[in-house]
């Protein structure tokens, strides 16, 4: 014997909460994945600005060595 | 700036996923009529399928990107096709969970073993969850691309060779709803099952234009801090099963 034959059709009422238990599953995947790419971004971001400090860190000290150079060409 | 080629239309196709998947949830529960035999528990069929032919479709895409590394060696496709397969297995763990949930409703089992389609399907999903172990075992990632890229052409290859062996099969309970001859869904039904496919493919698209975007973001990060640092400044990359 089949297992459908052995099955019956659940009732509305019944069936309910089997529908929705599976479309929560399907947002709740789509959610949990978009909720990491969104960390993923934030630290991306974080990256970028601790990149751009560095960079303007660096800038900065260049900038004071080429005054004293410049200064002492100068004298 | 150069945005991306990646981020290219992201925003465009984002849109239109919102849309078709409100548009397919609205059609489910309020156009698609009640199934005959199986009452309200069929509307899982609207998301089950979809999910299930778009993983199966997402591996074999990984295949075709594995079999355009290995003719033109060129890494971005090794990196398209890990990024096919990874959304793929979400979403075939989808279709898992969604089935088992129908399966308990509709038979009165979370699992019936000795049902081809879903034993087969069960197969493919454990043979393409053990690419990312065999990635991350290669360290050196030149081999490990090329390593990869021979196993997804292969485990590819096998998802419609599995298919084609499980309908051949015989004593299913699994029901037949799309054949070659039209299959057995009325009209309001198919449109709203197209629509709920045309969801789910553009939500697979969508994310794996996200991930590629994100990829390529950091990595274009990395390569900048590298060169406007110092190699030091830059902490190494461990092992990864990514491509990188």
């Amino acid at each position: 014997m089949s297992v459908l034959a052995v099955a019956p059709a659940l009732a509305p009422g019944k069936a309910a909460p089997y529908v929705i238990a599976a479309y929560v599953i399907f947002l709740a995947l789509v959610l949990t994945y978009v909720t990491i790419m969104a960390v993923r971004l934030v630290r991306a971001e974080r990256e970028v600005a601790e990149l751009r400090r560095e960079v303007q860190d660096r800038d900065a000290l260049g900038g004071d060595v080429e005054e004293r150079e410049l200064e002492t060409a100068r004298r | 700036m150069q945005p991306p080629t990646y981020a290219r239309g992201l925003r465009g196709l984002s849109i239109a996923t919102i849309a078709t998947i409100t548009l397919a949830f609205g059609l489910t529960f309020f156009y698609a009529p009640l199934d005959a035999d199986q009452g309200f528990i069929q509307k899982i069929f609207y998301l089950h399928v979809p999910l299930a032919i778009v993983s199966l479709c997402g591996f074999v895409l990984g295949g075709v990107f594995a079999i355009a590394h290995l003719r033109t060696d060129d890494r971005r496709y090794d990196m398209r096709s890990y990024v096919a397969i990874h959304m793929a297995l979400i979403f075939s763990v989808g279709a898992l969970i969604t089935g088992s949930i129908w399966a308990k409703a509709s038979w009165g089992h979370w699992w019936v073993w000795n049902e081809p389609t879903l034993v087969s399907f069960l197969i493919v999903v454990l043979m393409f969850a053990t690419y990312q172990p065999l990635r991350f075992s290669i360290e050196d990632h030149e081999r490990q691309a090329r390593y990869a890229s021979v196993f997804a052409i292969v485990a590819g290859a096998f998802v419609p060779l599995n298919f084609i062996a499980v309908r051949l099969a015989q004593g299913l309970v699994h029901p037949r709803v799309l054949t070659l001859t039209g299959g057995h869904l009325p009209g309001s039904m198919r449109l709203t099952f197209l629509v709920s496919l045309a969801g789910v493919a553009l939500l697979y698209a969508t994310l794996w234009k996200y991930e590629l975007t994100a990829k390529d973001a950091r990595m274009q990060l990395r390569s900048l801090r590298r060169t406007v640092l110092s190699d030091a400044a830059v902490t190494p990359l461990g092992r990864s099963a990514a491509p990188s």
